[in-house]
């Protein structure tokens, strides 16, 4: 019986964040993707419900349809059949700044509760505790795209109360975006305890939890007394088929997923 | 005019102590090759720019070549830590000022265009213009949108790689291109390093594929292989087995002076280094043809 069939699938719930990020993507959308978990999220959105998607990579390419996995932001094999290949001032000029990207994807080491990302420092910037890599593309990303999809492992490292540092602006304090910012903000967040997507005044909330996975389990996690709604789903679990795909065409050797 | 010479002649006349310099490619094309002649004749003082710094500006701060870094993103991508970059700064050493790759990117491009700055829709609700004042807001004479403008930047010397040039320096790239063009516009002096010299009429077959003309550049020299462990499109794929690698070397800083004594001071040159890597190696990095199709240009006399 199929639903016996499927509670049977075994997974790793950093598969399934992958896995509700892709789902989590419509069919025609320009997709600012990064390296690693978003690249997978695309590829795989891209191979089933999504064949229209287009990738935009930050080094100069437009509809890319790589090969194999790109193990860099800028892998040669991004270049090959992909729709165009420009500079990375035309992309950030004519695709972002245009207003013609509908997703960006972001990650990083702290995402507070109403979006802000950091990837820039822990602590004080001029004496840091811990100096991250900085923003790369991810603040022009936070202003400019329509929907910002947030991306990570969750723990109270790292879902804090306030970033100690904003490279990438989430929403304002009860609602909106930064004046100025034309970019709709963070829209989603995909972590390995679930799925959560922001309220009227910019704060995350639960928006379902991955199977087995209590509220308590995401309280623990969660640098912020975070609301847990009501009545809220579990994340379908995924099927053989997005399994499949991730594990034996997208990451073969567990560069991203390894359990 | 020819403008061929060789690479160690190049760095000798154009890169200076205390030079601004720009060492381009993103991810694709880095000029590894030229960088090793910095650190050989011991360049010191250097501002040293560049979105992501990568690990050829890892060897050039491990070197002691920098004082100064300007940069937008600094990890060892796909794979960690910059961690000579990063014992810099946490002893103080390396000065540094930061943007997303946006903003330095407009910096090239205002410098390139002869502007003062460039505004863009960028840094509203970032804590970046607080940490860099040189991010500044300005309104637009226009209406009253609010914007932010970054400065431009005129480096002293820009160093590109690429995959062929002719003996006039007209500079043929493809594939990535990052912000190697705007860079190279953006400087006072431009070398070029190039998998080949090839002739002035397979240049002129397909001018559209020139990104800079020989008009802007000091010097070009052939070097092959001059961009591993990144990658030359057509050429080689990039060596990722070194970046894995460069973790662990720039991580003991005692490792990371072993390694350049050996691979860079001890290496005098880049035929010696491809030597010491092996060819059956660097083979190993060759793709299998995959050619474009001819397009017409037409003829018109």
């Amino acid at each position: 019986m199929a639903a016996i069939a499927e509670t049977e699938v075994v997974y790793t719930r950093s598969e399934l964040m992958v896995i509700a990020a892709s789902r989590a993507l419509h069919d025609g959308d320009v997709v600012f993707v990064g390296i690693g978990l978003p690249n997978l999220a695309c590829n795989l959105a891209k191979r089933l419900h999504a064949p229209s998607l287009q990738m935009v990579y930050e080094a100069g390419v437009f509809g890319a349809n790589p090969e194999r996995q790109a193990l860099s932001i800028g892998d040669p094999c991004l270049v090959a059949g992909a729709a165009s290949v420009c500079s990375l001032a035309d992309i950030f000029l004519f695709y972002l700044q245009r207003g013609l990207i509908d997703v960006g994807f972001l990650g990083g080491a702290q995402v507070d509760r109403h979006g802000n990302i950091n990837t820039t420092v822990i602590g004080d910037y001029a004496h840091p505790t811990v100096r991250l890599p900085g923003s790369g593309g991810a603040s022009e990303i936070a202003a400019l795209a329509r929907r910002v999809y947030i991306i990570g492992r969750q723990s109270k490292r790292s879902f804090v109360e306030r970033v100690s540092f904003v490279t990438s602006p989430g929403h304002c304090p009860g609602g909106g975006r930064p004046p100025g910012a034309p970019g709709g903000g963070p829209h989603l967040a995909m972590t390995d305890l679930g799925v959560y997507d922001f309220d009227g005044s910019g704060e995350m909330r639960v928006r379902s939890l991955h199977p087995g996975v209590t509220a308590d389990d995401v309280r623990a996690s969660t640098g912020w007394p975070i609301t847990v709604p009501a009545g809220i789903g579990s994340t379908p679990p995924p099927t053989p088929e997005e399994l499949r795909i991730l594990r034996e065409e997208l990451d073969p050797h567990g560069y991203y997923l390894k359990a | 005019m020819s403008k061929v010479t060789d690479l160690r002649s190049a760095v000798a006349a154009h890169v200076h102590d205390g030079d601004v310099v720009v060492m381009e490619g993103f991810t694709h094309l880095i000029p590894f090759a030229a960088a090793h002649e910095i650190i050989r004749q011991g360049r010191r003082d250097l501002t040293l720019v560049r979105l992501t710094p990568d690990v050829i500006y890892d060897q050039l701060i491990g070197a002691g070549c920098c004082r100064k870094l300007v940069f937008s993103w600094a990890g060892n991508p796909g794979i960690g830590s910059l961690h000579a970059f990063r014992r810099a700064v946490d002893d103080g050493t390396l000065e540094i000022e930061e943007y997303s790759h946006f903003g330095l990117a407009m910096r090239f491009f205002a410098g390139a265009a002869n502007l003062p700055f460039m505004p863009m829709r960028n840094y509203f609700g970032s804590d970046l213009p607080a940490a860099n004042p040189l991010i500044r807001p300005v309104a637009s004479p226009y209406g009253d949108e609010l914007l932010y403008a970054v400065p431009a930047i005129r480096p002293d010397v820009a160093i590109l790689h690429a995959q062929r040039a002719d003996e006039d320096g007209n500079v043929q790239v493809w594939g990535l291109t990052g912000i190697q063009r705007e860079a190279a516009f953006a400087s006072a002096r431009l070398i070029v390093t190039v998998e080949e010299i090839v002739p002035r009429e397979v240049v002129r077959s397909d001018p559209n594929r020139t990104m800079i003309p020989g008009l802007i550049v000091s010097a070009v020299c052939p070097v092959p292989f001059g961009a591993h462990p990144s990658y030359a499109l057509g050429y080689y794929d990039r060596d990722n087995d070194f970046y894995v690698r460069w973790e662990a070397v720039s991580r003991d800083a005692a490792a990371l002076d072993g390694w350049l004594h050996e691979w860079v001071i001890e290496t005098p040159t880049r035929e010696s280094y491809l030597d010491k890597i092996g060819r059956a190696r660097l083979d190993a990095l060759r793709p299998e043809p995959h050619y474009s199709q001819p397009v017409n240009y037409g003829r018109y006399r």
